[in-house]
């Protein structure tokens, strides 16, 4: 349980970081947390010839407020993102899918782009971010690019990264007045993977019908899934327990490649599937009530 | 080997300062325990799973198997050795010992390096606040309830010496 040999490179800026990436390219990965990579490195089922620790751009580490919504710099741990208050207008999901990762002491490393970039099925933060129609900003020494959360994740640890890019911020779009958002999972202990997680953002008319619902669902298939069928489904509904009923039926004829293990058959994450989405969608609707 | 290989790193541990030379694979907890003697961190899983290498750095708690030694160059990282000051216990390994909060002690250091954590940031935490910080260490002799008994009982040790040190004598 020791990695493997590497070269190892501390960057301290943005630009010094991409020439090194330039430079190495296939060869390299990029240690922002390393909660998921060092165990990798450590089993050996990863073992990049150099590492690029980008720990010491302080450039990267960042929640703003932009005029139209809010920029996370990929180096934002997650315990930050768990207590930042910049964040709770209606979208208070980040603070709450934040605090389902892993436990404090991982929190206190792990960070926002590290989990995107990583792009874990079981992960939270990219279920939000494909529900919060999120923007990735992925730089390279000689170009940088916006990739819509939808183009992003293409499958099991793949995302739409080419070699010598690297994620350096989000930006999720803000939301308008009666929106509400939330996250819920199921694990079986406290910071464990989740059999299942749903994000969901709700934003009503004025007469309280449904103006526009998103969701995003972890753990049901190699990539975070946005179940557009759904979303078409409650637009103009009026919030309850059959709507919500129509929209998990929705979103579990959608999940067509669940995982499947121990801690759960493909079967049972397809009904949690169901189970969460009605959660979440009832919890972001109740908070859209109150964002009058 | 080559020269280029290794890292020279400054690493305040407890305090004391020390200057090494380190590959950049060398984990820090590898680091602390073989290299500098630091023998009361623990290892348990290597990949972050079980909570036993818990250590603070710069006064936040992190996995010291998920970290290299030299991402630690610079900064202050505070081990089970330093928690007892002058030959007395820390008011949470005293605590430990009454409650009986441990029984084989591996997975101990990790435990109160967490809830030490814990205990600056919260001083008077609830039980849900000690169950949710100390739900990433992993316990397989005791169960929970000592250790969760034992940390109530430190932070009210720890409140009452304060009240006590603050107090006005009148």
């Amino acid at each position: 349980m020791k990695p493997p040999k590497f070269r190892y490179f501390a960057p301290k800026s943005v630009g010094e970081a991409l020439a090194l990436l330039e430079e190495h390219a296939a060869e390299a990965r990029v240690l922002a947390g390393g909660q998921s990579l060092v165990p990798l490195m450590n089993m050996r089922l990863v073992h990049p010839e150099v590492l690029i620790d980008i720990n010491g751009i302080s450039e990267l580490s960042f929640i703003e407020a932009m005029s139209d919504g809010l920029a996370i710099g990929a180096l934002t741990r997650d315990a930050k993102l768990v207590a930042d208050k910049h964040v709770a207008k209606g979208l208070s999901v980040l603070n709450e899918a934040a605090h389902f990762v892993g436990h404090p002491a991982i929190r206190n490393r792990s960070t926002v782009g590290g989990s995107i970039a990583h792009a874990d099925p079981a992960a939270e933060l990219p279920a939000v971010m494909v529900a919060l129609n999120a923007e990735m900003v992925a730089r390279s020494r000689t170009s940088s690019r916006t990739i819509t959360a939808n183009d992003f994740f293409k499958g099991y640890l793949t995302t739409d990264l080419k070699d010598g890019e690297m994620l350096t911020e989000v930006r999720i779009p803000g939301l308008p007045a009666r929106s509400g958002s939330t996250f819920v999972e199921f694990a079986r202990r406290e910071g464990d993977y989740a059999l299942a997680g749903a994000a969901a953002v709700v934003t009503l008319h004025e007469n309280g019908t449904i103006a526009d619902a998103r969701l995003g669902l972890c753990s049901v298939g190699p990539a975070p899934v946005r179940p557009h069928d759904a979303e078409a489904l409650l637009r103009g509904q009026r919030p309850g327990d059959e709507t919500w009923a129509a929209a998990a039926n929705s979103v579990i004829s959608v999940i067509n490649e669940p995982l499947s293990d121990i801690h759960g058959s493909a079967d049972y994450r397809r009904h949690l599937a169901g189970v969460l989405t009605k959660q979440a969608l009832a919890v972001a609707t109740e908070r859209a009530e109150r964002n009058r | 080997m080559q020269e280029e290989d290794f890292v020279t790193i400054r690493l305040s541990v407890n305090g004391e300062i020390h200057r090494l030379v380190v590959e950049p694979r060398r984990l820090l907890a590898d680091v602390l325990r073989d290299d500098l003697g630091y023998t009361g961190t623990n290892l348990g899983c290597e990949h972050g799973a079980c909570g036993s290498c818990t250590v603070l750095v710069d006064g936040q708690s992190v996995r010291s198997c998920l970290m290299f030694a030299v991402q630690a160059n610079g900064l202050e990282i505070m081990t089970v050795e330093g928690l007892a000051q002058d030959g007395e216990m820390h008011p949470l390994q005293q605590a430990f010992w009454e409650k009986q909060g441990l029984q084989c002690g591996f997975c101990t250091p990790g435990f109160l390096m967490t809830a030490y954590e814990l205990l600056q940031r919260n001083p008077n935490p609830s039980e849900e606040e000690i169950r949710d910080a100390l739900s990433g260490n992993i316990c397989r002799c005791t169960g929970y309830q000592h250790i969760i008994e034992a940390v109530q009982s430190a932070a009210q040790t720890m409140a009452e010496s304060v009240s006590v040190s603050s107090g006005t004598g009148a």
